[in-house]
């Protein structure tokens, strides 16, 4: 490898554009004769549109058009879609209700569109928008999913009885209950885990420009998948065939899975340019994000673990309600299904888990895959079920893991993942070491003649990443195959294109692709650039979510990478005169192996577009691309352990380590990897003290500010403690797992276990808030 | 934001003549408040009367045992003021953690108690430091000027001057912070002057906004030490209750923070 190769810390190529303030975003984009568009929201959690009086809007200066959720039926616009179809025990289809990108009969949450001002400016249609009379008659709202399952709740939607999605199932019951009929001891644990607001910096926006002579949209969007954008608003919403559409993801600020999925807007905004015959340009502002980008989490579960007398684990029974809001959004039901209940296993060997998950309509914003979807969930839930375990048998929380752990692969679980490879024992003794974990009774004493309650807490994650084979999530129901595709074009002087269907959004794609191709050729990475983002320059890719782009993606950019060293090697060969087995390529150029003979890319390159002197038939140019669908998902695995202190007079937490060990294979950039697991570790620990969407019995949203929604900011964590122990995925040839998604998954199980050994009660729900561990400490 | 008219204003009499010219202007400060809330569409004021450029208003005097901060002067420049720091370090460290950076390179002490948030630091130091608010027309002793959420003594068109402390002979100021906007979820200032009276004010508490907390004062009159506090009683009746902070949380947090402020106290 070069010093830019894989394995290298080299600084990001992109944070110059960033840092210096010329990123290209969304909103950054003017074009000529665009106009604007502020959407009228419904300030009710539940009502009908009774009607909608736009004629005072309409006589305001600068006001275009003001478009309502019935001119978009009208105009048979579809509705939006959810892309996996998950069946319940019943053997019945998910109930799904009808969700149009503008209501034109009932609103179902606080902040859904019923209309839609276009004016000349963004305050203009801001200011005619106030003008637009909506009549609502207000109906019964249910925010609350328990209150939502029960008999003579309000209804939502009329396809959906009892407000129930679906009630589906997984693993094997008859195993399961024969496994806690000979329990030696069952732990029963109800946890509750809470709704989070996505919160990239970067809002959401969309620009769409219609071109009436050729029938042609654009929409700039901020996606992370701009060409499954594409096929969505195509193959579904009936806005425009697919080579009569583009879709631009430019610079975006951040996603978590939250543009992932197709939004209103950005439909709004394509059928609105063409009914105005003007871009039309819509930026969300920080409110609208709380009240419409899709949620994340909100479970509640009921979960009981069965151990034999050796503290052996038998059994796993899960009972989950998920909270889908009041619609069903892109990939939301695979989120507590698949991607959950499929991980219950964790890093443990259980012979029996049954696990059942009930999906619930309330009147509340959606929700959907954000940052781990599902599998924070899962890997919550089980940790801290093996920290009550440890303290109602009474032996070491590690210990307990360690003599439950998977130590044989491939492993199947009873819960369809089957693991490839894995040292769960070698990051379980890495963060111990790292923690000092014999030493902390002596501290925790020492802390207590402090009058400070400390607290160590252990949480071992494994997560499916690298998503995924095409043939296995098609199966279970998946409406996408989740391949990737890569071209790689050498220029006529050498210099390399990459493009990928992968979207960075702030996962540094830019400068990881690049070290593949440094690393492969020995050129440095400024003779590289990454295209992506663009579904008229990359000819297909499914983006990036589920900690896939270096697994999956960068596997694709190696495979056509190979092609095309091939062909190089033919052409070298032959300006050589010398046998193809015989050449290498280092440093930049073509060898032959054992003599000085060698030519440089440029010059190949330059060949294979002169085309005067190739080998007998062969076709001139040097472009390759390829598509690579996975064999299996990666297991990203590891142990993160944190230390900390609690403040009995205000509840306050404070930490005092934080040490992470994951086993991620094979890193290509380990500084951008360290970055990685900061922002995960970060929103995990967010969850765990801070971050919580509430709403009020009524379905107002109690927490659509910054002045309430309690972010993580820099003083409110530790400096991480980090660590690597590998092994290599067998799954892709670059032996990489991913690592985006880890730190969002593991930390929030570490600091509630760690708060509750501290205070020495085992129930404390998320987000532990001063308060709640202060009244936690003093209840009876 | 609706269509206004900004005034910069150079001096306190313009400020107040251009305040009389209009229908419904609103005095500009430090504009923490102000601008957040006619970005939201929640005020919309025919004119915006800029303060925080007057010379007058600008600046601390330490004179023998009175401390003066003029009022459109920074929380970055109280923070940073040698004779703060001297004569009322309390006054240094509460501004210290006030708001963020931004907030402190941006927010003025007169903007913070004419605004009177209920949740503010500062009204709690006036309150408990028994200071005085000089305003165009008038001083307000800073028990008079407190008048419960959102609302001061402040007549239409009045403005703060200035804002005077007795030097204390010891003051200490302790607060928890929300865990969201970093107001004072609660904060609680503890003061003796120099005749050895006890002054004690809480903010971010009390449903009517700063409240002086005589339980404590006594407390402490009787014996300046943080275990004098040990078996005072705050009720929760009236206190503030939110997602971050039940009214029970609350007065745990009026007593804890007063403990800590007399322990802070210099």
């Amino acid at each position: 490898m070069g010093v830019e190769g894989i394995g290298a810390r080299v600084v990001r190529k992109e944070d110059k554009r960033f840092i210096t303030g010329k990123g290209r975003y969304v909103d950054d984009i003017k074009l000529t004769g665009m106009t604007h568009a502020h959407f009228i929201r419904s300030p009710h959690a539940h009502a009908k549109v009774k009607g909608i009086d736009s004629s005072a809007a309409l006589k305001m200066p600068g006001v275009v058009a003001v478009l309502t959720g019935k001119q978009l039926v009208d105009d048979k616009v579809g509705n939006l879609i959810c892309g996996w179809a998950i069946t319940s025990k019943d053997g019945s289809p998910m109930k799904m209700g009808a969700w149009p990108a503008m209501a034109p009969e009932t609103v179902r949450f606080v902040g859904q569109a019923v209309a839609v001002v276009i004016a000349e400016s963004k305050n203009l249609a801001r200011d005619a928008a106030e003008a637009v009379v909506v009549d609502y008659e207000e109906l019964p709202a249910v925010a609350d999913m328990q209150a939502a399952i029960k008999a003579g709740a309000p209804q939502l939607h009329p396809e959906a009885p009892g407000n129930q999605v679906y009630d589906w199932v997984i693993g094997d019951e008859g195993a399961t209950d024969a496994a806690f009929a000979k329990a030696a001891n069952v732990v029963k644990l109800d946890v509750t885990n809470n709704r989070l607001a996505p919160n990239a910096m970067e809002p959401r926006a969309a620009i769409a420009d219609y071109d009436a002579a050729e029938e042609h949209f654009t929409l700039y969007t901020t996606s992370q998948n701009p060409h499954v954008a594409r096929l969505v608003l195509s193959a579904f919403y009936n806005i425009a065939p697919e080579h009569k559409l583009r879709v631009i993801a430019p610079d975006v600020g951040g996603g978590f899975g939250s543009k992932i999925f197709i939004y209103p807007e950005e439909m709004v905004a394509l059928w609105a340019s063409k009914k105005v015959g003007r871009p039309v340009k819509w930026t969300g502002d920080r409110t609208e994000a709380f009240l419409t980008d899709a949620h994340g989490r909100d479970h509640i579960t009921h979960a009981e673990m069965a151990f034999d007398a050796n503290n052996k684990i038998i059994g796993l029974k899960v009972k989950t309600y998920a909270n889908f809001g009041a619609y069903m959004s892109l990939f939301s039901s695979s989120v507590p299904t698949y991607l959950y209940a499929t991980l219950l296993s964790g890093q443990y060997n259980i012979p029996a888990i049954h696990a059942e998950v009930v999906g619930v309509y309330t009147n509340t914003t959606p929700v959907d895959a954000y940052r781990g979807a599902g599998r924070p969930e899962a890997s919550y839930l089980i940790e801290r079920l093996m920290e009550t375990a440890a303290r109602q048998l009474k032996v070491d929380p590690a210990e307990l893991r360690r003599s439950n752990f998977i130590t044989q692969f491939p492993h199947q679980t009873p819960v369809i993942m089957a693991y490839d490879t894995g040292d769960f024992n070698a990051s379980l003794d890495a963060a111990m070491k790292a923690i000092d974990y014999a030493g902390f009774p002596a501290r925790k004493a020492k802390a207590k003649a402090d009058g400070k309650l400390r607290g160590i807490g252990v949480s071992c994650y494994i997560e499916a990443c690298g998503i995924a084979p095409s043939k296995a999530v098609g199966s279970l129901g998946a409406g996408v195959g989740l391949w990737e595709s890569a071209e790689v074009r050498v220029n006529p002087v050498g210099t390399i294109e990459i493009l990928t269907g992968s979207h960075s959004h702030g996962q540094g794609h830019e400068t990881t692709f690049c070290q593949l191709v440094a690393e492969r050729l020995g050129i440095p990475i400024s003779q590289v650039s990454i295209v992506h983002g663009d579904t008229d320059k990359v000819q297909f890719g499914m983006g990036t979510y589920g900690s896939r782009s270096a697994a999956v993606g960068l596997t694709a950019i190696l495979k056509a990478m190979e092609k095309m060293e091939s062909k190089a090697k033919k052409i070298a060969a032959h300006a050589l005169e010398a046998s193809e087995a015989d050449i290498v390529i280092e440093n930049g150029e073509f060898k032959v192996t054992g003599t000085d003979k060698a030519i440089a890319l440029p010059m190949v390159a330059l060949a294979a577009y002169t085309a005067h002197n190739l080998p007998d038939g062969m076709e001139p140019g040097l472009k390759e691309s390829a598509f690579y669908d996975p064999t299996n998902f990666t297991f990203p695995a590891g142990t993160y352990i944190c230390e900390l202190e609690v403040d009995p007079g205000t509840g306050k937490t404070s930490f005092v380590n934080f040490v992470a060990a994951d086993d991620f294979g094979r890193l290509i950039n380990p500084m951008i990897v360290e970055g990685q697991v900061h922002g995960g570790l970060v929103q995990g620990i967010g969850q765990a003290l801070l971050e919580h969407a509430i709403y009020d019995a009524n379905g107002q949203p109690v927490t659509a500010s910054f002045m309430d929604y309690a972010m993580p900011r820099a003083d409110d964590v530790p400096s991480f403690n980090l660590s690597h122990t590998t092994t290599l995925c067998p799954g892709n040839p670059l032996g990489i797992k991913g690592c985006g998604e880890a730190g969002a998954i593991g930390a929030s199980a570490a600091v509630i276990n760690a708060i509750t050994d501290a205070i020495g009660k085992n129930t404390l729900e998320m987000p532990a808030t001063p308060d709640r561990v202060w009244r936690t400490i003093h209840a009876a | 934001m609706y269509q206004t008219t900004y005034h910069r204003a150079s001096s306190v009499d313009e400020a107040v003549s251009l305040f009389g010219k209009s229908s419904e202007a609103k005095f500009l400060a430090g504009g923490q408040t102000l601008l957040p809330v006619m970005k939201q569409r929640l005020a919309a004021p025919s004119d915006v009367i800029d303060l925080g450029k007057i010379k007058e208003l600008q600046g601390v005097e330490l004179s023998g045992d009175v401390l003066t901060i003029k009022a459109a002067t920074t929380y970055y420049d109280i923070m940073t003021n040698a004779d703060v720091k001297k004569a009322i370090p309390a006054i240094a460290y509460l501004t210290s953690v006030l708001g963020d950076p931004a907030v402190r390179y941006r927010g003025t002490i007169g903007g913070s108690i004419a605004n009177n948030d209920p949740a503010a630091d500062f009204p709690a130091a006036l309150l408990a430091l028994g200071a005085t608010v000089k305003t165009n027309k008038r001083s307000i002793s800073a028990d008079d000027f407190f008048k419960g959420l959102f609302t001061t003594a402040l007549e239409d068109g009045e403005i703060i001057t200035a804002v005077s402390f007795p030097v204390p002979a010891k003051a200490g100021y302790e607060k928890m912070r929300h865990p969201a906007s970093r107001f004072a979820l609660t904060g609680v200032f503890v003061a003796q002057t120099k005749s050895g009276e006890v002054r004690v004010a809480a903010t971010g508490a009390s449903q009517s906004g700063v409240m002086r907390v005589p339980a404590i004062e006594a407390a402490l009159k009787a014996n300046w030490s943080p275990s004098a506090i040990d078996n005072v009683t705050i009720s929760a009746s009236g206190l503030l209750a939110d997602i971050h902070g039940t009214a029970e949380y609350r007065a745990n947090l009026v007593k804890v923070m007063a403990q800590r402020a007399v322990a802070a106290a210099r």
